[in-house]
Parts: C-alpha cells; structure tokens; sequence
C-alpha cells in the first residue's frame, strides 16, 4: 500500500435529542483523556482535521469531532419536514452532553470554537462538574452583530458563496492560502439556511451577559483564547467576558482569526499545546491524588 | 485626500472610473471609507481590525448605502477588487 492514510476514524451514533433520533457524523484518533471539539456556525468537523491528525496529542487524548445535526454528514432528523433550522440554547446543549453519554465519555474536554466557544461558556455555567477542562476559542458572552443575517439565505444571493464571503475577512492575512481556501470551502457548502440557523444561537437565544460571573473554574478549568484578528468575537469581548470569571485563563492569539484551528494549523497549535499540557498535568496529578 | 469616485461595472470589469461629483449621476451602492481606513486597508499586512471591509464599517471607519444586492450578490469579488493596491504596495516595498 502506497497511499497515506490518516489516522481519524469515522462512524456514526444514533442519538435521541429532543426525543427525536438523530445520527451524528463523528470522526477520532488517539487515546486517552476524551476531548470533544466543536465546530463554528455553518460548518462542520472537518475543520478539525489536523488536530485529529496531531500524533503528539493522539498519545495523550482521545480527540473527537462530531458534526452538528444539519451540518457536514449530519443529516437532519428523519422527522424533519423543511421548516427552517434554528439552533437555541437549549438544544445544542443538549446535544453535546447527549453526544458525550452517548459514547460514555469520561469527564471529557470540551473545546469549542466561535458558536462552539459561546456553548463552552454555557456548559461552564450550568454542567461544569461533567466536565474535565472547558476550552472557548473565539468565545464571549455576547458580541455586537455586524451584518445582518437575512442576506444568508434568500433566493437571489447565492448562500454558499455569501456565507464564505463573510466569514472570510474573519481570517487573519497571514494565514496560507491553502488553508483560508479549505475554511472557505466548508461555507460554501453548508445547507441552506444553516449558517443563519446557528447565528439565532449567537445572536439572539445564546447571549450569556450577567451570567457567566456564576462560572466555578475551581470546578472544571475554563481556557479562553482568541484571535488577534477576529473583529466578531474580538480580543477585548473575550478579555471582557474572562474578567467577569474568576481564574478563567486568557490567551489573544497572534496571526491568527475566527478559525485557528483550520485557517492556520501550525501558528494555533503553538497556543494550544501548553493548555492541553496543563490540563494532562492536572488530570496526572488527580490521579496522583487518589492512587497514591 | 479624500476623494470619491464613481465607479462602472459590468461583466466583472471596472469599465469607468470617474472622480465624483458628476452632476445627476445615479448609482446603486456606495461603500464610503475614511483616509485613514482606506491607508490601513491597503497596508500589505494590514492591522488586525483594518483588514476587512466589515472590520472597517464595524468600527465605523467606513459605511455602506443604498441597493446592496449587488455588493452581497457579488461580495467577495469587492472584497478582492478593492484589496488590489495591497498587492502594489507590497510590490513597491519590496
């Protein structure tokens, strides 16, 4: 055989969700502490893939990506019937914690990116002791809207090619071409839709202002990063949302935007690498703690 | 200096460019920028916040008015059109 093959392995669960099944896409690699890593708005887990793929952090963690209902190999539930998607609170927390039991994962990671970052912050303050460690990426409690969502799905504006363009100046100019191109590709091939559904989480159901002072880190560890170049969720959102969560940890990001793991691997896995250090040394010395 | 200019598409090709004012002209849309925004736009590396035409209207260094289908229809191609002079100034730099 001469072909490379990377080392994630995909498969499906079915899962109950708001007492529907639903079958959820889920790609791993590695063993270890499980850490589930969600997707941005209108995209899927493939822009996860060089995470799945690090062989470094495969040794120590299980690394999962699943795909939201609706998005990538996810497909809506069979009970669907066309009305339009639109993702609360409430059910994408749902899904992730379903997710989690549905594959009996152990006090997981949780780590999140944009949407996903915003969910984090939720699971930080109403299931914090589910969880081992709680990692935001470009998350906040709210941020300001900068367009206005209507003109993601209406039938004359090509919704794939809208999407894309929007979210591409949320990518940092350094990161490569090839790279901004895959971010890209993924929105250009969301659902209709989908990429509007998600952002009734971010902008309306999902603001999280005056809450997240509640947040325990002494419970479950909570990791902020954010990149330099992301004027949705910018560096002083995060830094506003973390100064209201006491020993919640904060890292702004160099040359790097809205999706550091997929816009520019190499430059995200340099911030990335420490706090999954960290959160190996804590999980060594708990277990320290109780076989010793 | 700050100096609009009315500008002609068609087929995905500036076929006019005219500084503004023209007496009567109608148009479609207008993406209006400050002096300082366009020279940070056009920086070859441009600063994190300066580099996109929504960074620049989010902090209000630049608005957009009028029949926006246009500009949505076809944004990444105004995107990429209006990033031209970074290319010409890191050609110049080098």
């Amino acid at each position: 055989m001469s072909g490379t093959i990377e080392p994630m392995i995909g498969r499906y669960v079915h899962v109950e969700i708001d007492g529907e099944t639903h079958r959820i896409y889920f790609e791993e690699s590695g063993a270890g502490i499980p850490l589930v890593c969600l997707h941005t708005a209108g995209a899927d887990g493939r822009q996860w893939r060089h995470l799945l793929a690090d062989k470094e952090f495969a040794k120590s963690f299980r690394i999962i990506a699943f795909d939201m209902p609706w998005h990538g190999k996810s497909n809506p539930p069979a009970n669907w019937t066309g009305e339009e998607y639109r993702l609360t609170t409430a059910r994408y927390t749902e899904t992730i914690r379903t997710f989690c039991k549905a594959l009996a994962l152990k006090k997981p990671v949780v780590m999140g990116c944009s949407i996903g970052g915003r969910i984090v912050l939720n699971l930080a303050i109403e299931h914090a002791s589910e969880f081992r460690a709680l990692i935001g990426l470009e998350a906040a409690d709210f941020q300001a809207p900068w367009y206005d969502t209507a003109w993601l799905n209406r039938p004359d504006v090509h919704g794939g090619e809208v999407c894309a363009a929007l979210v591409s100046g949320l990518i940092a100019p350094q990161s490569p071409e090839t790279f901004r191109r895959e971010t890209l590709w993924c929105y250009k091939q969301g659902g209709p839709g989908v990429f509007k559904g998600d952002l009734y989480f971010y902008r309306v159901d999902g603001d999280l202002r005056g809450r997240v002072e509640g947040i325990d880190t002494g419970a479950c560890p909570l990791y902020l990063l954010t990149g330099e170049y992301d004027f949705s969720c910018t560096p002083d959102d995060t830094k506003r949302t973390a100064a209201a969560i006491k020993g919640a940890s904060v890292t702004i990001m160099e040359q790097l935007g809205h999706f550091p793991m997929s816009e520019n691997p190499e430059q995200f896995r340099r911030y990335i690498a420490p706090v999954l250090n960290q959160i190996l040394k804590q999980t060594t010395s708990e277990q320290q703690g109780v076989y010793v | 200096m700050d100096q609009p200019f009315h500008a002609s598409i068609r087929g995905g090709r500036i076929i006019d460019l005219t500084p503004a004012p023209v007496l009567m002209r109608s148009w479609r849309f207008a993406y209006r920028a400050s002096p300082t925004a366009w020279t940070e736009y056009w920086k070859p590396m441009p600063r994190p916040g300066w580099h996109d035409l929504f960074a620049l209207t989010k902090r209000e260094e630049a608005v957009l008015e009028g029949d926006l289908h246009p500009f949505m229809a076809h944004l990444q191609y105004f995107k990429d059109v209006l990033a031209l002079p970074r290319l010409q100034a890191s050609a110049g730099a080098s």
